[in-house]
């Protein structure tokens, strides 16, 4: 589904990705972990097509499409969903209206029609349920005044609503508690599929407790230094970071 | 920031959709201003001899007025001596729809306007004015019915000359300013209403104006009386053809509300706004101002302005009458090189007297925005109360935003609140958007309508829908 082949990215001309190699099939779930500023965001941002960051070397296949080449909404509507580690507030613009371009934008894309009222809303509020967000939510502005547990969830349910093939989740877990976690997790885990992917950024196991990684990569200073089973979030999680630094130190 | 230009470079703007001329044959005054323009205007119309007078008093007070310059604006002086004041379309006085010239039926047709009868079933009457001459007037039987006259102001000059009369300057006085003592002299036609009292008028009354000829300038006046317990709502929508010279618009327009009246009047303002380079568009100096003279009146003035080069236009409420009420909902959007200076003024003079001013400036391109308001409450004017709301919204970083608010607050029970908001939409907002497979200007037109939503809402229901299609025209191609 997605094959990423030698990516280098730069910000202000400062290389961030060096050289990233992955590939995710249909059907799986691969998390990514790595120290802080490693380039996991980064990394999310240029696949999502983000135009501050500057590729300057290597490929990003997405179902046999070239998506350097497209623009992030054309990304988008090919069905790759990114869900941000800062979600932005959009005062003016209720969850509903926005929600509902979104669904017909990418349905207008796949020759469908757009949706009835009716349709439209029995969908909103069934997809509304299972991330644990109340109706009237839906009438309210997008991310205005959430707290930041509601804002990960949101994002959650743009992702059930959409559909998208491979999804992103840019630490959907932090800055939410426990009940929340479960709850945004056990929403992923319904929404997996043989047909979809999902890509997860975290810093926790404890969110990979929950939804069962098939891959573990581990990013540091802007490679896939490590790439292994659940077991290797485990190891993680036992000794931190620093056997990886240490091995990978000189080729940085 | 390099970014964000070569994305506003490389979109380029919407092309302006109302930019058709029309092949009408007209009747159009030598250029240049002289007594002998004001003359000639007159005796084209057919005027009795006060209303020539008027004029020519006008006429020689306006050419003692300098031009102001205290508003924030930028723009080549306009020279009053190359342009024609006055064009008409050669047949006239129409016996019916019928008579109508067939181009100017095609040029109202292509604008959406609907003339014919028939179509008026969507209950609005309208008064079209192309160029300087009122074309037609729709629906005036059935108001008739009522009362109420919807006419050209030439035609109320001929058969009410009493209201016209006394009427005629009472809100808006000759000297009142440059532009407006320019209007009295020269002004070509316009609608006047009259609403008899306790009538509610049954449907939206509505003017469309458009300047065709070329050079000419428009100087249209309208004028509306609402008597005791009447209620009105009037819309007024403009557009232009596409020109590189500028053209200019000095409208006037004077409401009255008597006692417990109550006079809406919303704006859908595009005239042509000038090129992506700032070439051309419409210089509109526009004078508005509603008397509340009798207690427990209401005016409320709703404008959305997307077009005109330059707009210096300040809406305003005279507050007379005791427990009368002002609004005023606007939203002004400026792209490209466009320059806007416009607001309100309340000027409370009534006691118990309430205001409310909604200002929504939004900014794109080069351009340049500008609220400017006045809030006056007069000594006598006991527990008057104000609250004005001026929001700014910038697409990109080289547009700019100003608000020029003024309160003049003479007696101590007033209550007067003013807030005011600067927001952006930023990369990382389209970002959000297009990462959900939303077009940065489906975006735009989305984030624009829910911050202009409190105006819009004020608009009748079938105009509100094509205001909002207007505003996401006009920003198009302004992202980034
Ligand atoms: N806009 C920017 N300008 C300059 N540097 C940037 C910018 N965005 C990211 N960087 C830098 O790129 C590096 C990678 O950042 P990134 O956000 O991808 O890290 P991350 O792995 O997601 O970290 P975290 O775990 O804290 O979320 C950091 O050094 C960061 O400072
Ligand atoms: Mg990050």
């Amino acid at each position: 589904m997605l094959q990423i082949k030698n990516l280098h990215a730069q910000i202000e001309g400062k290389p961030i990705l060096k050289g990233i190699n992955l590939e995710i099939n249909a059907g799986t779930v691969h998390a990514i972990m790595g120290p802080n500023g490693s380039g996991k965001s980064t990394l999310s941002s240029v696949i999502a097509g983000r135009e501050e960051y500057e590729v300057t070397e290597g490929e990003i296949w997405f179902n046999g499409v070239n998506i350097l080449e497209l623009e992030p909404e054309e990304r988008a509507r090919e069905g790759l969903f990114l869900a941000f580690q800062y979600p932005i507030e959009i005062p003016g613009v209720s969850n509903a209206n926005f929600i509902k371009m979104a669904v017909n934008e990418v349905r207008k894309h796949k020759g469908l029609e757009s949706l009835s009222a009716t349709d439209f809303l029995k969908l909103m509020r069934e997809k509304a349920a299972l991330v644990g967000l109340k109706d009237d939510f839906l009438k309210r502005s997008v991310n205005a005044g959430f707290s930041g547990g509601e804002k990960k969830r949101n994002e959650i349910f743009q992702l059930a609503m959409l559909d998208p093939k491979l999804s992103i989740l840019d630490e959907t877990d932090s800055g939410l508690d426990i009940d929340a976690l479960r709850t945004v997790a056990e929403g992923v885990n319904a929404l997996k599929n043989s047909e979809n992917a999902f890509l997860v950024i975290t810093h926790y196991q404890r969110l990979l407790d929950y939804i069962v990684p098939d891959v573990v990569h581990v990013l540091y200073d802007g490679r896939i230094v490590e790439t292994g089973d659940k077991d290797l979030a485990l190891k993680l999680e036992d000794q931190g970071y620093d056997w990886v630094i240490e091995k990978h130190k000189q080729e940085a | 920031m390099s970014k964000d230009q070569e994305l506003l470079d490389s979109i380029t703007s919407q092309e302006y959709q109302w930019g058709f001329e029309s092949n009408i044959d007209q009747d159009i005054a030598a250029i240049g201003l002289s007594e002998d323009t004001v003359r000639f205007i007159s005796k084209k119309k057919n005027e009795p001899e006060w209303l020539l007078e008027w004029r020519l008093k006008a006429f020689e007070i306006w050419k003692t007025m300098p031009e102001p310059h205290w508003q924030n604006l930028d723009y080549a002086p306009v020279d009053f001596q190359s342009i024609s004041y006055y064009a008409e379309p050669k047949k006239k006085t129409l016996n019916s729809l019928d008579e109508l010239d067939p181009e100017i039926k095609a040029t109202y047709d292509k604008l959406g306007i609907p003339l014919e009868e028939q179509k008026l079933l969507a209950g609005v009457a309208v008064d079209a004015v192309l160029d300087s001459v009122s074309v037609v007037t729709t629906y005036k039987e059935r108001l008739a019915q009522d009362g109420i006259i919807f006419c050209s102001l030439s035609e109320a000059v001929h058969e009410h000359p009493e209201l016209v009369k006394k009427y005629l300057g009472s809100v808006v006085p000759v000297a009142d300013n440059y532009f407006s003592a320019l209007n009295c002299a020269v002004f070509s036609d316009g609608s006047f209403v009259y609403i008899p009292k306790g009538v509610r008028c049954p449907m939206e009354l509505s003017t469309y104006f458009r300047i065709n000829a070329k050079n000419t300038g428009q100087f249209e006046r309208t004028l509306i009386i609402a008597d005791d317990r009447s209620y009105v709502s009037y819309l007024e929508g403009c557009t232009a053809p596409q020109r590189d010279e500028n053209q200019l618009h000095a409208a006037v327009v004077e409401l009255v509300a008597m006692e417990h009246a109550e006079i809406k009047y919303s704006t859908v303002q595009n005239w042509f706004p000038g090129d992506k380079e700032g070439k051309g568009g419409i210089y509109n100096f526009v004078t508005k101002r509603g008397a509340c003279l009798g207690n427990h009146s209401k005016i409320s003035w709703t404008q959305v302005e997307t077009g005109s080069a330059v707009t210096w236009k300040y809406p305003s409420c005279i507050l007379k009458g005791d427990y009368s009420v002002g609004e005023f909902y606007s939203v002004a959007v400026t792209n490209n090189f466009q320059q806007a200076d416009t607001g309100t003024k309340m000027i409370h003079t009534g006691k118990h007297t309430r205001s409310r001013i909604v200002s929504k400036g939004i900014s794109a391109g080069k351009s340049q925005n500008s609220y400017r308001g006045l809030v006056r409450v007069n000594k006598r004017a006991e527990g008057a109360r104000n609250f004005s709301q001026c929001d700014s919204l910038l697409l990109g970083d080289r547009c700019g935003a100003h608000t020029f608010p003024y309160f003049e607050i003479q007696n101590n029970s007033a209550n007067v609140e003013h807030e005011a908001t600067t927001s952006k939409i930023g990369e990382d907002i389209l970002f959000y958007f297009r990462q959900r497979g939303i077009g940065e200007e489906d975006a735009v037109a989305m984030i624009v309508n829910g911050y202009a939503k409190e105006v819009l809402d004020q608009l009748p229901m079938e105009f509100a829908v094509e205001a909002k299609k207007l505003l996401a025209i006009s920003l198009e191609g302004s992202v980034g």
